[in-house]
């Protein structure tokens, strides 16, 4: 393919001048399409006005929508000064996902390896099953966090997906889910949001997780959680562990990503952690080392600083208490955004059902907004989200809510008259 | 695997199945049979161990006194020079601490304050393809990931491309051009000529200063001849410039390869130590097309490093920034990496007058000063490397290669006697 562009370097050769300037290698380089969640921050930076709301990439933002470095954080900088590098942030990361007292923590058996945040962390998975299951494919819930898409067709494994979230009713539609589960050939790969689905803030409850687990062992497929927000969703670190716990119970090997951008608040640090179960501390190693190899290809080593200070937060009984404490503040303001949001939409009077804002759990509220509803926000109100209407509500704040709410209700006024006609012809 | 799980899977009713391992569970509705425990990964091997972290892994299992560990290319850990460095990291933190710097996502190409000062450094301030904007630099992960992100750049967007190195390199398993003469222990210049010429369109991956494992860098006259084939044959340069500063201990000199290669308007990649660049050429034609072409292949590099990491660490990126943009610490940093190379210097020339003392051959051990940067290709085959290490307990890579970063001036003795033993000694 290469002599096309030798052939095209040769024409353009003969243009130049005796001069020993080369010709353009990149001129067959296109644009690459924008990022759907940073295009948004992109867009949201170049408007000037002074009313603009970010409510794109999912960061927690003060009430004055302002970053967040929580203190625990700010305590733990001021311990690792000058510190060596401890070891110890994947046995930590290991327990808090899957308990300090599971048998899989206790007898060794997780394969873990500190990751580049969630992201690294899914890359490094699907590059594993990529080299140890060439064939296989990946199921994706529909809709899902866009760039598990990228990470997996870079990895060169071909995606599917399961049915996830209904439109109609903003919630899970879990007998098609069910269904997928039970139609996929044996053995597939599933991907799950264990909490706090991104983007539609829609989770199975306790025993629809207890019948998807079963289901797996009928079909033997593999289990893999992309946990990005543990303890951001209910504001217990356990809690919003749950489905995982229960496919731990059921004795599935899983693999688990996670990531500390959220939850710790250490987003530009891009520290995570990739662990896959195992059935001996045997194999764990053999894991473990296969999947540092493939790391080390992509980066060598990871930064040092995030994990650092994550380590010293977990190993350190106060601050981890502190921390404990922090998320679950950030997460209960959450759920009071939603409720206030949720209440000023019902008190503009607006016809249209809004339970799904406060039904849906995490930092994420899947709008239903359609495209052209969401493009009126940003054009006419400065008001910026992804196309598929996700609301980051940690861009929401007392200050902005009810100028939100305000221009919701604006470009919903068609739907709304369009519901309230087929309520009077159905009467 | 069956023994090992028995006490663990609850053995349920019988079936005639040869998986082996049963449970039963109702679920309030029928029976079923299901299999537990068995690891969709079990065939996994232990990868090998790395050839450069595995020697640091073997050092710090040895116990005996002498141990010295010439393996990994970083500095010596107690040296006082690395204390400084370390208190100008500091310094740069504390700046950073106290201007409430968060720790929010960065742009996916990175810091842009990182990636201006690092092309300055590279091309100097005053160079024209920064002036032209002819660069696309993006933030990567360390070296290391600089070179991935180059990597998945050439295999998209030049398929069938071939990508010449050095023998040896740094662990890259592609085409090689000779480069090591183990004749005179310095650079092969005609093979290295000789395979270059062939075949044209190829990528050349060069490292800028101080090459790694063998020390031996072209010299500015054989850097233009260099130059010369590769426009000849319309090949594209390829720097990984992992030392600068570190060589000579001028930054400038350390980048004069580079800079000739730019001045001649040829197009470049260059992986530096946290960045990746690419240069673009122009002609007085082609300038628009150039500015273009920039913005294009940014937004490539982008979309690759997306699902790889989503976007790179800010603390690292952060520091450099602080360090280089402000006069005093800059000054101070410039100052720190000339003693650095010094120090280096004076090892070099302690172990050439050791060994030249102690070895009675008549062997000429003067390569070690003509060498450059960390390492030096001692001319040691694998078996004399490994009496090295198991005799004399040096550690080293098998090839040959030592670390001279990780040798003190009251060491240089010891390691000659090592060397002399194993060099005359051992076949």
């Amino acid at each position: 393919m290469y002599w096309r562009y030798l052939t095209r370097a040769a024409r353009r050769c003969s243009v130049h001048t005796t001069s020993s300037r080369t010709v353009g290698w990149w001129d067959h380089v296109a644009p690459a399409a924008k990022d759907p969640i940073n295009g948004v921050t992109e867009a949201f930076l170049a408007d000037p006005s002074p009313f603009k709301i970010n409510l794109g990439v999912g960061a927690y933002r003060d009430d004055k929508g302002r970053p967040v470095v929580l203190q625990c954080v700010r305590e733990a900088e001021a311990k690792i000064a000058g510190s060596e590098f401890l070891t110890k942030m994947v046995e930590e990361s290991v327990k808090l996902v899957y308990g300090k007292d599971s048998d899989v923590v206790k007898e060794g058996r997780s394969a873990g390896v500190q990751a580049l945040s969630g992201t690294g962390a899914c890359r490094l998975f699907a590059e594993f099953q990529r080299r140890f299951h060439p064939e296989s494919h990946i199921y994706f819930p529909d809709p899902t966090w866009s760039n598990h898409h990228n990470i997996w067709r870079d990895a060169q494994i071909p995606e599917r997906t399961y049915h996830y979230y209904d439109p109609d009713s903003k919630s899970l539609d879990f007998a098609a889910l069910m269904d997928d589960i039970k139609n996929a050939p044996d053995s597939s790969f599933f991907l799950f949001h264990p909490s706090a689905h991104n983007p539609t803030g829609v989770d199975p409850t306790e025993e629809q997780w207890r019948e998807i687990s079963y289901q797996f062992k009928v079909k033997g497929h593999f289990p893999f959680f992309d946990m990005a927000y543990q303890g951001f969703a209910s504001g217990d670190l356990d809690k919003d562990a749950q489905a995982i716990r229960i496919f731990l119970e059921d004795e599935h090997l899983i693999g688990c990503a996670q990531s500390y951008a959220k939850s710790m608040g250490l987003y530009g640090h891009r520290v995570g952690c990739l662990s896959i179960l195992c059935v001996d501390s045997k194999q764990a190693a053999a894991i473990r080392s296969q999947i540092q190899q493939i790391a080390r290809a992509m980066y060598g080593s990871p930064p040092v600083h995030g994990i650092l200070l994550v380590e010293t937060i977990l190993s350190d009984p106060n601050l981890k208490s502190l921390w404990i404490d922090e998320v679950k503040i950030m997460a209960d303001r959450i759920q009071r955004k939603r409720t206030t949001l949720r209440q000023n939409l019902e008190k503009l009077g607006s016809s249209l059902n809004w339970e799904h804002i406060t039904n849906q759990l995490g930092m994420f509220c899947f709008s239903g907004l359609t495209p052209y509803q969401v493009d009126r926000l940003a054009k006419e109100f400065h008001i910026y989200m992804t196309q598929d209407g996700r609301i980051s509500m940690a861009g929401v704040t007392t200050g902005n809510v009810n100028y939100l709410a305000n221009a919701i209700h604006e470009v919903t006024r068609s739907e709304q008259e369009t519901a309230k006609i087929l309520c009077s012809i159905s009467v | 695997m069956h023994e090992k799980l028995k006490g663990k899977v609850k053995l349920g009713s019988t079936t005639n199945s040869t998986a082996g391992f049963i449970k039963t569970k109702s679920f309030g509705r029928v029976s079923m049979v299901a299999a537990v425990n068995v690891s969709r990964f079990e065939g996994v091997t232990m990868a090998p161990p790395d050839p450069i972290l595995g020697v640091s892994e073997a050092f710090k299992a040895d116990t005996d006194e002498k141990k010295l560990n010439l393996g990994v290319g970083a500095y010596e850990p107690k040296s006082y020079s690395l204390m400084c460095l370390m208190l100008l990291r500091r310094l740069a933190e504390n700046l950073m601490l106290e201007r409430g710097e968060n720790k929010e996502y960065l742009p996916i190409e990175g810091l842009a304050a990182f990636n201006k000062v690092t092309a300055e450094l590279l091309f100097g301030a005053d160079n024209s393809v920064l002036k032209e904007q002819r660069v696309a630099t993006v933030q990567g992960l360390s070296g290391t990931g600089s070179l991935r992100l180059a990597a998945a750049l050439i295999e998209r967007y030049f398929p069938g491309a071939k990508v010449l190195i050095s023998s040896p390199t740094w662990e890259f398993p592609w085409s090689e051009y000779r480069y090591y003469d183990p004749k005179t222990v310095g650079l092969d210049f005609e093979g290295m000529i000789a395979d270059i010429k062939a075949p044209g369109g190829s990528f050349i991956l060069l490292h800028g200063c101080a090459h790694n494992p063998t020390g031996i860098d072209p010299t500015p006259e054989q850097w233009e001849k260099i130059a010369d084939v590769i426009q000849e044959k319309n090949h594209i340069p390829f720097f990984d410039v992992a030392y600068q500063g570190f060589a000579s201990g001028s930054l400038d000199n350390d980048a004069s390869s580079v800079r000739l290669f730019a001045t001649r308007g040829m197009e470049l990649l260059v992986a530096q130590i946290g960045a990746m660049n690419v240069v673009c050429s122009s002609s007085d034609l082609a300038a628009r097309c150039c500015e273009v072409a920039v913005i294009q292949v940014k937004s490539q590099l982008k979309r690759l490093a997306r699902p790889m990491y989503s976007n790179p660490p800010v603390h690292g990126a952060r520091i450099v920034a602080n360090v280089v943009g402000n006069p005093a610490l800059f000054d101070e940093w410039k100052a720190e990496m000339e003693m650095m190379a010094g120090r280096i210097k004076n090892v070099r020339q302690k172990l050439f007058d050791s060994l030249s003392a102690k070895d009675k051959s008549g062997k000429d051990w003067s390569f070690i000063l003509r060498q450059i940067g960390m390492f030096s290709f001692t001319g040691l085959n694998k078996a004399q490397s490994d009496n090295m290490t198991n005799k004399w307990h040096v550690y080293m890579t098998k090839d040959g290669r030592i670390s001279l970063a990780g040798l003190s001036l009251a060491k240089c003795e010891y390691l000659a006697d090592a060397i002399i033993d194993s060099y005359h000694n051992v076949s």
